[in-house]
């Protein structure tokens, strides 16, 4: 186990240095002169040198991307031109409100996407399934920031139970995280559903049910706890998805977390910004996706033994 | 299936393999008696049909396209029309979705939006489809150091993940429905190439592909006339769901401020404005978005009927 | 003769075809099967013999399936116990093991963990006694370290291992009946050899009621003492082991019998039964089997002869067989092959057990 998480661990080093090589070319990617775009249409020529020396776009390629990778462990990732402060401090608050809002939406997606999809399969063609299968692809189908503008028209503006948008409380994550949820809750459902029906055919299973277990221990302890492992994969790609789409929500419930910056800072060509940004957020999937394969490593044994 | 397959158990089957196993020549004759097997279009269409939600999708999908063609030529008032004397007011008779903050007809808007907001997402897909297929054929066919390649850069754009890579090509390509589509495009390309490199993979190993080899064919033309067909199932299956997928992102980076610009009548761009008039004229956040979510989820029921008629084992 | 542990009778079992019609797999099938003796049941593909065995253990799906005539275990009637107590039957009364090993094992639980679930189910143990129980089961059928096995998890276990295994759970809580679905078909030939030694030690041991069901004729000469014949959802002939191969009657078993190669006799091509297994859906309406039956005459397809005892605990389904009658198959190989397809022929050609037919058990529609 603990081998085939270090292995899992070590697979990730390369992958992260191409990464990082690919957001820091980011910069350089911007067409005509990044340091021009930065100072805007009425910069004179000495404000984008002073612009480019301060990026250090006048270094060598190669001492520029040590530079930048130094900082990226030292938290130094340079100034947020709008904002006049380090982006290390711009993204430090923002930070636990971001990842606050993906675990609420993960936690809930996945207990009710997971419970829809159990109900569906053991319902399997009965007017249940039907009713979970027309949730899921709605669910798949809804574009986020309108279920989240129409969840605010209803609670707030209608009802006035929460709050339009901010964060000062718990109940500014409710309607957040519900919108931000709804499309992998539907994916989950989905493969938890067809998992089980294909797990529910199985041979073991009738061996377990010639034991004589109870239905509900076969359909828990046996067909459920082997579909968790094609839950699990699904999971850890979908929830890419759902970091993205805090991009989304954040700007529809003001709240200001990582993904709202992201906004605003492409908006304002605050390209350090942006660039830190994108880095964080490859670098919190490339982490959910370890935590995945490991969870896969503890639910599958057939893993740990390779 | 194996079920269904052995009850009905036509006699004769079975017969015509052990035949051709080099057995009993005598039980030839038999395989004549089997019904004539139907042309493989007609049982997909009986099977198609059969799925009421997948019709009605299409359906409407082919109404939208319809939209997208004739509706701007169509529609009650010009779209970019103001009127001051109706701002922000609600579903009337003259207008029947409402109008905007200027006055302009939400209906109008919405119908000559198709055409933009359907027209960005298919051409996304459609681009995005054809990279990624040549690359996934590329990469399926050649296999060794080409194949690694292309699937550790395909790694690459995985881990900038769901809208994220397209908004980062935007960020570097500046802003425009042009870009969001380009963005949308490029984010497509990945997952595209994985699914046709893996059909690839799997139809290579088929026999009549060794066949072909055997019999000398070019690798050209193994690639185009024996691979890519083994392939179009999942393919047609795939660009389906990715259709849908590709409205919501596109609308999304418009919603953002990222695509179109506030006069266009892009669905995503409707509303981030209307999102100020929450309170006063909710029908403004109703209609576009009710409009993109129909829309997706026609592209989603067309393609779970498609996925499920064309090959049931991915279910 | 003291009282069967298991009766069936006259079994019907029809599965759904669509949303009104059915279509009806077994019927009419009655034996019964006694304390410490293994009773044979063999057919080609499609007979209905797994169907019969998974009807008397009720696994089949009541969504699609229904079952109707009587079943008697032990003096109760299965058929009409409530769910609840089916599920404490099975698995405690009666337990039943299947063709594949490998895939019957959950392959995400350790070995002693789903033991102890059957174990923990049926008794109230602590850990400890279900350690030991455990340990116990799998020293029962040969396995030479049960506590390293206990450990393991499928995958890292051989076929004939899961299948010692499969036994050691069904045996584990001493049931009057097991029942073998074609248990030994996916193994190689010297485990199967070992595994029917296991049964006959477990028989012999405990004396257990043992139902195999199998296509290898082979098979049951070597581990039965009685054999019931079906063909088409009902039963032809049944008869002790030795009676039925020297002195089989009806055209069926004779046929069936004839097409096992032997050793020590060389034939170019062995006799075969030309045509196939009638479709379920289009049974002929008299003797199923006279469509392909040599001696068949038109009073055959008129009505389905009843079965009829011809002799010392024989009973045959063909009103015009006799002991000794030769019946004219056409050398020829293949005729044995049904909707299984080519896989069948090449068997029977190939194969020195006499496979009768491929594995059926797969296309049988289980409880969902």
């Amino acid at each position: 186990m603990g081998r085939y998480f270090l292995k899992r661990m070590l697979s990730m080093i390369p992958l992260f240095f191409v990464i990082s090589i690919v957001v820091f070319l980011f910069i350089h990617l911007i067409p005509g002169d990044a340091a021009r775009m930065i100072a805007g249409k009425n910069a004179t020529g000495g404000d984008i040198e002073l612009i480019r020396q301060q990026l250090g776009l006048d270094k060598p390629l190669l001492r520029q991307y040590l530079d930048y990778m130094g900082g990226l462990f030292t938290g130094n990732l340079g100034m947020s031109y709008k904002n006049s402060q380090t982006v290390w401090s711009l993204l430090v608050p923002r930070f636990p409100i971001t990842i606050y809002l993906t675990i609420c939406s993960i936690t809930w997606s996945a207990l009710i996407g997971i419970f829809l999809g159990v109900v569906s399969a053991i319902n399997r063609g009965k007017a249940l399934d039907l009713v979970g299968m027309v949730v899921a692809i709605s669910g798949l189908s809804i574009p986020s920031f309108w279920l989240g503008l129409e969840l605010m028209q209803l609670f707030s503006v209608a009802l006035g139970w929460l709050p339009t948008g901010g964060v000062d409380d718990w109940r500014g994550y409710i309607m957040p995280s519900l919108a931000m949820g709804a499309g992998i809750m539907a994916i989950l459902a989905r493969v938890t559903r067809s998992s089980m029906i294909e797990n529910l055919g199985k041979d073991y299973i009738r061996t377990a049910r010639a034991k004589g277990l109870p239905e509900s221990k076969v359909i828990m302890r046996h067909a459920f706890k082997n579909s968790s492992i094609d839950v699990v994969t699904v999971a850890a790609l979908q929830i890419g998805a759902l970091i993205a789409g805090s991009v989304v929500i954040e700007t529809v419930f003001s709240i200001p977390g990582m993904g709202r910056l992201l906004v605003d800072s492409i908006n304002y060509r605050d390209y350090q910004v942006v660039q830190a940004l994108i880095m964080f957020f490859s670098l919190e999937y490339m982490v959910i996706n370890l935590l995945a394969d490991v969870l896969y490593g503890v639910i599958n044994p057939r893993v740990r033994f390779d | 299936m194996a079920e269904k397959t052995k009850l009905k158990g036509a006699p004769g089957e079975g017969d015509a393999t052990a035949a051709t196993a080099g057995a009993g020549a005598s039980e030839f004759a038999r395989g004549e008696e089997l019904p004539r097997a139907q042309s493989p279009a007609r049982q997909f269409l009986k099977k198609f049909l059969r799925r009421k939600t997948a019709v009605a999708g299409f359906v409407f999908i082919v109404l939208m396209l319809v939209i997208a063609v004739i509706g701007p030529s169509v529609v009650p008032y010009d779209p970019n029309q103001y009127d001051y004397s109706a701002l922000l007011s609600g579903p009337t008779a003259a207008h029947i979705w409402g109008t905007d903050e200027f006055g302009r007809d939400v209906f109008s808007r919405l119908v000559a939006g198709t055409q933009l907001s359907l027209g960005t997402a298919l051409t996304a897909s459609v681009i995005g489809t054809a990279a990624g297929v040549v690359f996934g054929l590329i990469a399926g066919f050649c296999g060794g150091l080409v194949d690694a390649f292309i699937m550790r850069v395909c790694d690459v754009m995985f881990a900038f993940p769901g809208i994220l890579l397209a908004i980062a090509v935007v960020a570097i390509i500046g802003p425009g429905l042009t870009n969001v589509m380009i963005g949308v495009a490029v984010f497509t390309v990945p997952s595209f190439a994985r699914i046709i490199r893996g059909a690839v993979l799997e139809v290579r190993s088929e026999l009549y592909v060794e066949a072909a080899r055997s019999v000398g064919c070019s690798s050209r033309r193994i690639m185009f006339v024996h691979i890519l067909p083994g392939t179009m199932q999942a393919l047609i299956v795939n660009f389906t769901m990715n259709v849908g997928g590709a409205i919501l992102s596109a609308s999304s980076l418009s919603f953002l401020g990222f695509g179109a610009s506030v006069t266009q009548p892009e669905w995503g761009a409707m509303l981030s404005q209307s999102r100020n008039y929450l309170a006063t004229a909710p029908h403004l956040v109703l209609f576009p978005g009710l409009l993109i979510f129909l829309t997706v989820l026609a592209f989603n029921l067309f393609g779970d009927g498609l996925r499920d008629t064309l090959d049931p084992k991915l279910n | 003769m003291q009282d069967a542990l298991l009766e069936v009778r006259d079994l019907k079992v029809e599965f759904k075809r669509d949303r009104k019609s059915w279509i009806t797999a077994v019927r009419g099938v009655s034996f019964s099967i006694h304390a410490g003796e293994i009773v044979g049941l063999v057919g080609e593909s499609g007979c209905g013999k797994s169907v019969t065995s998974l009807a008397v253990m009720r696994l089949l799906s009541k969504a699609t399936s229904r079952t109707s005539g009587s079943v008697v275990m032990d003096g109760r009637s299965i058929l009409e116990l409530s769910d609840r107590e089916m599920r404490d039957a099975r698995g405690n009364d009666f337990s039943m093991i299947f063709q594949e090993p490998m895939s019957s094992l959950n392959p995400i639980m350790r070995v002693g963990d789903q033991l102890a679930e059957a174990l923990r189910l049926h008794n109230d143990l602590s850990r400890e006694e279900i350690h030991a129980r455990s340990v116990e089961a799998l020293r029962l059928v040969g396995i030479p370290e049960p506590e390293v096995t206990l450990r393991n998890y499928p995958h890292e276990l051989s076929g004939g291992m899961c299948q010692r295994v499969m036994i050691a759970m069904a045996m584990s809580c001493e049931p009057k009946l097991l029942i073998a679905d074609e248990p030994t078909t996916a193994l190689d030939v010297t485990i199967q050899a070992q595994i029917l030694a296991l049964m006959e030690r477990i028989r012999a041991e405990r004396n257990t009621g043992i139902l195999l069901i199998t296509h290898d004729l082979g098979v049951v000469a070597e581990t039965c003492s009685r054999v019931i014949v079906m063909y088409a959802g009902g039963i032809v002939e049944e008869a002790p082991v030795e009676e039925l191969f020297e002195r089989p009657r009806h055209p069926y078993t004779k046929g069936l019998i004839a097409s096992v190669p032997r050793l020590g006799r060389r034939v170019h091509r062995l006799p075969s039964i030309p045509g196939s297994v009638p479709d379920l859906a289009a049974m002929p309406a008299g003797c199923r089997f006279a469509p392909r039956c040599p001696m068949a005459r038109p009073a055959c397809e008129a009505k389905v002869p009843a079965l009829v005892q011809v002799g010392e605990g024989h009973r045959c389904a063909c009103p015009y067989a006799a002991a000794g009658a030769s019946v004219e198959y056409a050398a020829g190989i293949g005729g044995l092959a049904d909707g299984a397809g080519a896989a069948d022929a090449t068997a029977a050609a190939s194969g020195a057990t006499g496979d009768v037919s491929a594995q059926d058990a797969k296309g049988v529609p289980t409880h969902e």
